[in-house]
């Protein structure tokens, strides 16, 4: 292992000191000569039709250089669904046009119809409000089982149907899961929410462009998770130009969690604009705008049914969910409630049938898409709660249920009911390692203790597998994916020895600079210091896919061993000549290529500069360079699975619910840097926990945000969470990625909200109020002192 | 327009200011400080903290002109003086109480006004204070972590 | 936001002849800068009292301590600590640390956001609003939400605080904006109890005269134990229903009862 850390050392991140220090620069950082500021006139009513609009005074205003409203983007295309999802009948799903900028009609509150651009920013909101619009409101559909039920009022008239898709999974199982639930001894059923929640990446989305006259060249300075997707979405897609006439960068991303996978109209808007203007176009989004047209995630409202022996044997579940996908369908949007969530239905589970139905649902809100987990959160929660509620109607203890049912290590690889064949796994380990570190034998102890000060102290339990390393192509083709999930590296050998490597992941948080550089460090037996990641740029990166799903180290990270394996193969012969040895006599060990059996050896940096000073090469079978690329499509997702434990104490008097631990056992597979695994764990857990207790998003009939800002939405503080317990002990590598690994992005944010419900249930269950059986997210103080006091 | 002068991270500086710039506009677009960051607008999330005569602000939420001639500490301003890490952004580093990087530098600031007025926090007196400091990536685990580990205190192992 | 003109003056003599046409004061603007930058105020003046010595501090005076107006909660938090314990606690718990140290209690008692805590301690208390005209009594002062009995280019110049026997507040915050879900100030002086809620009602903050009652005639949590607030003109929002609220006044005046000892 080299010195400045390799595979598995909790090397510190190097791209931490220009973050501590001011020097991490975000897109609103940059700044380009001569750049105009552009600003957004956003629709204040949920749905309208769009009479006219009168640029005439705001065109007058000072300083303002071009207006652009929907009427300039009419000869562009649609910004697409990745994902072509369809109904059970057959029919392929609705896809209404999402124009750049709204046409015609106006289809959310925060939908924008019009872009000011002007010498500053002030000067474009100056005159963004001295635009007349005459927009005549129409009744908005906000609910969704209403809206199903409405054929006149509707998102897209020209669809005829606020109906997306209905979707069943697996649909020749529907039939044989019904038989079994005739015939079961017993069935728990529930209906349930998963609460709408705004990502809120803490830097809001911003867009630099910039065209070159001269060349016709774009270029884009933007916050994006995938710069080469957004870069194919907007070419070929939106603005129908060829891909290398642009340039996507996308510098220090201040988080992403879904929100920046996609492209949004503002993006194009710009772009079109500079172009107009012949001058680089700056648009930031106020936090405000955020919470109004950033993607928002969740949203599903669920009837999970489990059909069980009498002693809690799982026989067969099914689900009945309706998710919204808002007024347009963003990139993802029609996966994320489908493939990213029905497949997960099996969960960690023996259960043998199961069939999900999913509708789902156009409706005057903002744009719904994946969100940390994206569906797996969804099934996850629905699973774990019914399981619960199981166990209470029968008596039988919340992890003994689990045990009894959970799929053991024997059974891998495990073709699950919903299509999905998980390589590997030990659920009883990571379960093992809950129950020690939670300590859950002394629960009882600490129970009575909360009694004695008035509190209701609760345990909530969850098991939860994942699909991840969105990825296998030939896989998500099958499944509708419109685009390839594989990724790719280049890895550049430079003359003197030190190493750039171009990876196609995204790092906005993830560390990827410091855990790729100890990889590759590790593979080729040279100081991580030698090695410098360069990622975020589509004129330096051969192709990426980008970061979401846990993908970047199973998929992007394997590319990457991959490249760094032909540059071996390549150094091999390289050391062949250098030695005058046969190639096949080489051997790679520590930096240094050897002949076998001999103490004739070359280090890495010979080779290297050898590489690029190729005196006596013989040409017709050696090329001098030394720089590889590889794309690397994985076999299969990965399937990282874990154990959480959750303990809360309730306030009776106020409802209040604190958590006083909660402990994660977690199986990822090899694990590269402890730290940052631990710190990936830390921050999903900490968003689980705001969509359990703190976050929601709340649209009133009319189609109006209610939480728009930090001063309704309730984002997760330092004092409303613990110090968590996380372990990622217990391993069983992923058998078919070169480095045994699955992915820890979304983990925390899958297992947790249902272990803080359980807890939560089972708080107010010991307290005696066994009338409660349920509480939909956010358990806030309101709602848990209704539930207790609505008996 | 007016010229606006203060101090910044000790040196004497000059800025155009409207009655409107906000001191965090005055530090980024002024003064090109863009480790000030802006994450919302209504005065909550703290990734704009900076000190101004030794007291944190959040710089979204007061006029330039109204801490003219003050003396402002921010980000840039945090550094040892041979531009090593100071012991806070060091324990940053050292616990990994960042991600993103973006609620960081306001992160930093709190931290630092509360080392100044509490050498030796609690986990409770650390986590009340940053309430005003959102950060949605880490959990706040490392983050209250890191500002303990900075006062010497033993923190959670891991 | 819309621009304007900051004026800056450095004497009260001098702020209250800029505040004339409909000029607006700016003391901490930790309210106001949210407010303006939603381009919901548009005052063409600010007038900015934080350079205004005579308006800073906190003292000992004729009846009672003496803030100025301009004086920033964190300021109050330490230094009316030796004199009025209860509240400094209230003054440690608005906003955050950075607010604390821009908002100041001026700026607090002149919106009078329902769900703000000085208007509790102000009321509850029976404290005097000093303004550079006259000195209005708590009672007089707060008339409903966002409304004071503060005529247009007043300022709030101090608040003078009785100090009573024993007092505390105790605070239960709105998750998002961790304002005041509900807050309530009690106070015991030697002519009897005081309790001030703020957050609650659509009216700003109050006196509960039931509780008063009760608690004057034996100060303690169970004298309040069969006394209900009606829930009629309580707040229903996201956060909580008009009956929650009503609820949560009875459960946070007995702890307030209970932490004043």
């Amino acid at each position: 292992m080299p010195k400045d850390g390799g595979i598995g050392e909790s090397t510190k991140r190097r791209e931490d000191i220009r973050f501590l220090t001011g020097k991490g620069r975000y897109t609103d950082d940059i700044n380009l000569r001569g750049q105009a500021f552009a600003c957004f006139l956003r629709s204040e009513v949920a749905n309208g039709r769009i009479n006219s609009i009168d640029t005439s005074a705001a065109m007058s205003m000072p300083g303002v250089l071009t207006i652009l409203t929907g009427d300039d983007f009419t000869g562009m295309g649609g910004n697409p669904a990745g994902w072509l999802i369809n109904s059970r009948n057959g029919e392929p799903m609705k896809e209404p046009k999402r124009p750049v900028l709204a046409h015609g009609k106006v289809r959310h509150v925060g939908d924008a119809y019009a872009m000011v651009v002007a010498e500053t920013y002030g000067q474009a909101r100056d005159a963004a409000a001295a635009i007349e619009a005459d927009i005549t409101e129409l009744p908005a559909v906000v609910d969704m089982a209403k809206a199903l039920a409405d054929s006149t009022n509707l998102v897209h008239d020209e669809i005829g149907t606020n109906q997306c898709f209905d979707w069943g999974w697996i649909e020749d199982n529907r039939a044989a899961v019904d038989e079994a639930f005739k015939n079961a001894p017993h069935v728990t059923t529930l209906e349930l929410v998963n609460n709408r929640l705004i990502p809120n990446a803490m830097e809001p989305r911003a867009s630099l462009a910039d065209y070159d006259a001269g060349t016709g060249d774009y270029k884009l300075y933007t916050t994006s998770q995938n710069p080469h997707l957004h870069r194919l979405l907007i070419a070929a897609f939106v603005m129908g130009m060829p891909e290398n006439k642009l340039t996507v960068i996308a510098p220090d991303v201040g988080g992403g969690f879904g929100s920046k996978i996609y492209h949004y109209g503002e993006e194009a808007a710009v772009l079109a604009a500079a172009k107009a203007i012949n001058r680089p176009v700056k648009w930031v989004a106020e936090r405000s705008e955020s919470f109004l047209s950033d993607a928002h995630g969740r949203d599903h409202v669920t009837k999970i049914e489990l059909a069980t022996t009498k002693d809690g044997e799982f026989l067969a579940l099914r689900t009945e969910t309706l998710a919204n996908v808002g007024a347009y369908l963003s990139n993802f949007s029609t996966a994320t409630p489908t493939f990213l969530h029905g497949t997960l239905m099996a969960g960690p589970y023996k259960t043998p049938l199961v069939y999900v139905n999913v509708k789902t649902v156009f409706t005057n809100t903002a744009p719904v898409d994946a969100y940390r987990g994206a569906g797996r959160p969804e099934a996850t929660f629905s699973i774990e709660r019914v399981v619960d509620k199981c166990a209470r109607e029968l008596g039988i203890d919340q992890a003994e249920i689990r045990r009894k049912n959970l799929l053991t290590p024997d059974q891998f690889p495990y073709t699950t009911p919903v299509g999905l064949v998980y390589d590997t796994g030990n659920y009883q380990a990571t379960m093992d390692k809950m129950t020690e570190l939670a300590d859950l034998a002394g629960f009882e102890k600490r129970r009575a203790a909360s009694a004695k000060n008035g509190k209701l102290r609760g345990l909530g339990l969850s098991t939860w597998i994942e699909a991840c390393g969105i990825a296998p192509s030939n896989l998500v083709g099958v499944l509708g994916a419109r685009v390839g999930l594989f990724d790719a590296a280049t890895v550049r050998v430079n003359a003197t020895g030190n190493i750039s490597v171009m990876t196609g992941a995204h790092s906005h948080g993830q560390g990827h600079e410091t855990v790729f550089a100890q990889i590759v460090a590790e593979q080729l037996g040279i100081p991580a210091s030698s090695v410098e990641i360069v990622h975020g740029d589509t004129s330096k990166i051969p192709f990426g896919m980008g970061s979401y799903g846990s993908r970047s180290l199973a998929v992007a990270g394997s590319a990457m061993t991959k490249a760094v394996d032909k540059i071996i193969a390549k150094g091999k012969k390289i050391a062949a000549h250098m030695l005058e040895a046969s190639e096949q006599d080489i051997e790679f060990k520590d930096g240094s290529f050897s002949v076998a059996g001999t103490d004739k050896a070359k280090t890495f940096g010979e080779i290297a500069f050898s590489a690029y000073v190729p005196h006596n090469y013989p040409l017709e079978t050696l090329e001098p360079g030394l720089e590889e690329t590889a794309f690397y499509d994985p076999a299969n997702f990965t399937y990282p699975a874990g154990a959480y434990a959750c303990e809360v104490e309730v306030d009776p008097d106020t409802g209040k619910v604190e958590i006083t631990a909660f402990t994660c056992a977690d199986d990822f597979g090899n694990v590269m840097n402890p730290m940052i695994v631990d710190g990936q764990v830390h921050g999903g857990v900490g968003q689980g926990i705001g969509q359990a207790l703190l976050e929601s998003t709340s649209y009133d009939e009319n189609g109006q945000l209610l939480t728009g800002s930090y001063m309704d939405y309730a984002m997760p503080r330092a004092d409303d969470v613990p110090f968590y317990t996380v372990d990622h002990s217990c391993i069983t590598p992923c058998t078919h990625n070169p480095l045994g690994v699955k992915g820890c992005g979304e983990a925390g944010a899958i297992g947790s909200p249902p272990a803080v419900i359980n807890a939560v249930i089972d708080a107010l269950q010991r307290g005696g109020h066994t009338h409660v059986k349920h509480i939909d997210m956010p358990a806030s103080p309101a709602r848990v002192w209704a539930a207790i006091n609505n008996a | 327009m007016t010229k606006t002068t203060m101090t910044v991270n000790g040196k004497p500086v000059a800025a155009e200011t409207e009655g409107r710039t906000l001191l965090s506009a005055y530090l980024r677009e002024g003064l090109g400080l863009t480790g000030t960051h802006i994450g919302c607008d209504t005065s909550q999330c703290g990734a704009c903290v900076v000190h101004v005569d030794g007291k944190a602000v959040k710089s979204c939420s007061v006029f330039a002109q109204d801490v003219e001639g003050a003396d402002v500490k921010t980000i840039e301003g945090m550094a040892n003086p041979d531009g090593s890490l100071s012991v806070i952004q060091q324990a940053f580093q050292d616990n990994h109480g960042l991600q993103c990087g973006f609620c960081t530098p306001g992160m930093v600031m709190s931290s630092a006004a509360l080392l100044a007025e509490n050498a030796n926090p609690t986990e409770t007196e650390v986590r009340h204070y940053l309430e005003g400091n959102i950060c949605r990536c880490t959990g706040y685990h490392n983050i209250v972590k890191a500002v303990m580990a900075t006062s010497g205190q033993t923190v959670p192992a891991e | 936001m819309y621009n304007f003109d900051l004026i800056k003056p450095k004497t009260l003599a001098d702020a209250v002849a800029a505040m004339g046409d409909g000029a607006q004061a700016l003391s901490g603007g930790q309210t106001l800068l949210p407010t303006m930058k939603q381009r919901l105020a548009d005052p063409g003046t600010l007038v900015s009292l934080t350079g205004i010595p005579e308006l800073q501090g906190v003292c000992q005076g004729d009846g009672g301590i003496i803030i100025g107006g301009a004086t920033p909660h964190a300021v109050v938090a330490k230094e009316a600590l030796k004199y009025y314990p209860a509240l400094a606690a209230l003054a440690g718990q608005i906003g955050d640390p950075a607010v604390r140290n821009r908002g100041t209690i001026g700026g607090s008692i002149a919106n009078n956001d329902p769900s703000a805590c000085y208007p509790a301690a102000a009321l509850g208390s029976g404290a005097i609003i000093q303004t550079n005209a006259r000195e209005i009594a708590a009672d007089d002062y707060f008339l409903g939400m966002f409304e004071t009995a503060l005529d247009d280019g007043e300022i709030v110049t101090a608040v003078k605080f009785p100090v009573p026997q024993v007092a505390a507040y105790i605070k239960f915050v709105q998750p998002a904006s961790r304002f005041a879900l509900v807050g309530v100030f009690v106070a015991k002086f030697a002519d009897g109890v005081r309790v001030a809620i703020t957050g609650a009602s659509n009216n700003g903050v109050f006196r509960w005269s039931e509780a008063e009652a009760a608690l004057s005639a034996n100060f303690t949590p169970d004298a309040i134990a069969g006394l209900t607030l009606p829930a009629d003109d309580m707040i229903a929002d996201l956060h909580g229903s008009a009956d929650y609220r009503a609820h949560l006044c009875g459960v946070m005046t007995k702890r307030a009862v209970i932490a004043a000892g």
